[in-house]
């Protein structure tokens, strides 16, 4: 194609992007360095027949010329990067000094906000995305072994949980675990414990988040592994069969290489998608015991206060934060691609 | 055995597939059960919805029976589609999937046809850009757009969401777009240009028509990402203007405290059956744009 004509076609996508992506990122960095400005006080002596006073009191007229002519806000570099809110540098160094060992540390910069989100967003991504990988692997070869008639209907309940609005499939399950909910009340009777309840400890909360997770991602791993058992090589497993290999012999030697480049695919979505869990925090109240990065910004963007340097600061972190998580598959596309040339 | 039981070990039922349909089945219902007991509860009353007494209600209706006459009502949808004014809500995303939809398939069509007809060096860094963009939580953009939107009054408007929204799907949209088409063969392109068509004409009229399971596909993903996004038109959108997601959420927070947990049931039901009846009409399509990606790496 031209590149006249390559460039017409390209415009419109292109400027939505450089418009409402590109510039915007600039923005946040833009944004991450600077705080806004304080309001600018004067003392003035109010005299009376009684006496002097001094009143302190804001200067409107000169905080505003102050904000017209740098509308940015106060230039501070890094600092919002290392303050309480963020990577809290004092409060590690400090941590670091005071815990004797590895565990203990962890466990103190674990109350620091910031980390309590890299913690949880990190535990979250590494629990479902392999979890997600086995039930929907298993799943697959499940359906495969069965009955073909049954097939559509299977795959139709199957997506609910993936297309379901994740705000709302986490709310459902946020109901049903409520103790007065039937999942909630369920446990209660087993476990014959009346003031049992999902939402009141930490790691129970996180248990049901991750749950949440593995629930909503399934069906993605499934259909697309159930796609690539379509195409199985057949003669291979019969001479496998013949051979005398079981199935799960079959399994890891046979199914698992062959769709191998599934696996990958998908551990790269969900890495990307479990990275950004938000939803289900808001869905399950659980802001308390967990929080995640996209929380973070969420929550600094809201509320009648936008804290907008803030939210920068942990839009930035966040994007380093992913973009350190794909780097080995990035290397691997640009590696790929000079081998083709 | 397990994987073609039509060929070899024809024994039926073995104990292996007894396991198989246990597990199955036990999928099936893990995935439908929260949908089959929020729709079935939306018509009882909170007393039954959240049974502390016996959990058999949820299923009989006691309580809404002893009040309402007969174990179903339309109290919650009342309350939430007239009284709380959730057809509002309802229009409103109505309108943003419509325009998401539209826009972004006429711009992604026309950026992933370019991206797939030429072989330059830009075209891969396009591309890769492109899949960075991807693959950044929208929410990390937020802070970007509140500014300019506060400064120009653009903020809260539904067209302005509605370019957002678009312009965060275009990633997405391109790369599945692109694999389509690199799906049709140049040649066809190319037979159309001997034939004296310009790169345009051979894209309307020989590359499109042949398109059209591609477009509706993709077409279908940029609904569920403009349908089911929260975090963004939470930030974006006035009150008035909010779409159905972010209206539920609101009304957690209000309706927790004036007793009508109802009035949410019945707005997220009515915010499911949409998607209900998309799985329905389109199964096969959803089920082909997850592995076209996956196919084509």
């Amino acid at each position: 194609m031209k590149h006249r004509t390559f460039f017409w076609f390209i415009l419109p996508t292109f400027l939505a992007m450089f418009f409402f992506i590109t510039l915007p990122i600039i923005s946040v960095v833009v944004q991450s360095f600077h705080t806004p400005h304080e309001n600018i006080l004067i003392t003035v002596e109010n005299c009376d027949p009684f006496g002097c006073k001094k009143v302190t009191s804001i200067d409107h007229e000169a905080t505003k010329e102050l904000k017209n002519e740098k509308p940015l806000g106060k230039f501070v570099g890094l600092d919002i990067y290392f303050d309480r809110g963020h990577l809290a540098l004092e409060q590690v160094k400090q941590h670091w000094n005071n815990s004797e060992n590895l565990l203990s540390f962890l466990s103190l910069i674990s109350d620091l906000p910031f980390y309590k989100a890299i913690f949880f967003t990190l535990t979250f991504t590494f629990t479902v995305t392999p979890i997600m990988l086995f039930l929907g692997l298993l799943i697959a070869l499940g359906v495969n072994a069965i009955n073909r008639k049954l097939k559509g209907l299977i795959i139709f309940f199957s997506l609910l949980p993936m297309i379901v609005t994740p705000l709302i499939g986490s709310i459902i399950l946020f109901w049903m675990i409520d103790s007065r909910g039937i999942v909630g009340n369920f446990l209660q009777i087993t476990f014959e414990d009346p003031n049992l309840s999902l939402k009141a400890s930490t790691s129970l909360t996180w248990v049901t988040l991750i749950v949440y997770g593995v629930w909503h991602a399934i069906p993605f791993s499934f259909i697309v592994f159930y796609a690539g058992l379509q195409t199985l090589p057949k003669d291979q497993i019969e001479s496998a069969q013949i051979d005398g290999a079981n199935t799960f012999q079959q399994t890891i030697h046979i199914i698992i290489p062959h769709i191998m480049p599934l696996i990958t695919f998908v551990t790269l979505m969900q890495l990307m998608d479990n990275f950004r869990v938000f939803e289900p925090i808001i869905g399950f109240n659980a802001e308390a015991h967990a929080t995640s990065l996209s929380w973070i910004i969420f929550n600094d963007l809201g509320g009648e206060t936008r804290q907008l340097s803030a939210a920068a600061t942990s839009s930035i972190l966040t994007i380093i934060g992913i973009i350190i998580l794909l780097l080995p598959v990035l290397i691997k596309t640009w590696r790929e691609f000079d081998f083709k040339k | 055995m397990m994987f073609n039981s039509n060929k070899i070990n024809k024994t039926s039922l073995t104990s292996s597939s007894i396991i198989i349909y246990f597990f199955i089945f036990l999928w099936i219902f893990l995935a439908a059960f929260p949908f089959i007991w929020t729709f079935w509860g939306s018509f009882k009353v909170e007393l039954d919805f959240f049974s502390i007494a016996n959990w058999t209600n949820a299923i009989t209706g006691e309580n809404t029976k002893q009040t309402y006459g007969s174990p179903f009502t339309f109290v919650g949808y009342h309350g939430a589609w007239v009284q709380e004014e959730f057809w509002k809500a309802f229009i409103n995303t109505s309108l943003v999937c419509f325009f998401v939809v539209l826009t972004s398939l006429t711009i992604g069509t026309l950026g992933a046809y370019a991206l797939s007809r030429s072989n330059y060096k830009y075209t891969f860094w396009l591309l890769i850009m492109a899949l960075i963009f991807r693959s950044m939580p929208p929410i990390t953009l937020v802070a970007g757009y509140l500014p300019p939107f506060f400064e120009w009054n653009l903020w809260g408007s539904l067209p302005t969401t509605i370019i957002v929204l678009v312009s965060i799907n275009q990633p997405f949209t391109l790369w599945m777009l692109h694999s389509f088409f690199q799906n049709i063969p140049k040649e066809l392109d190319e037979s159309a240009k001997v034939d004296g068509c310009s790169q345009y004409k051979a894209f309307g009229y020989v590359i499109v028509p042949v398109m059209w399971p591609g477009i509706i596909t993709t077409g279908l993903f940029s609904f569920l990402l403009a349908y089911n996004d929260f975090a963004v038109t939470a930030m974006l959108l006035s009150d008035e203007n909010r779409t159905m997601v972010p209206q539920i959420a609101a009304f957690l927070g209000t309706t927790y405290t004036e007793g009508n947990v109802m009035f949410a049931v019945a707005a997220v039901v009515s915010a499911t059956v949409p998607l209900f009846i998309l799985i329905m009409f389109f199964q096969t399509k959803i089920v082909s744009g997850l592995t076209q990606g996956a196919v084509k790496g």
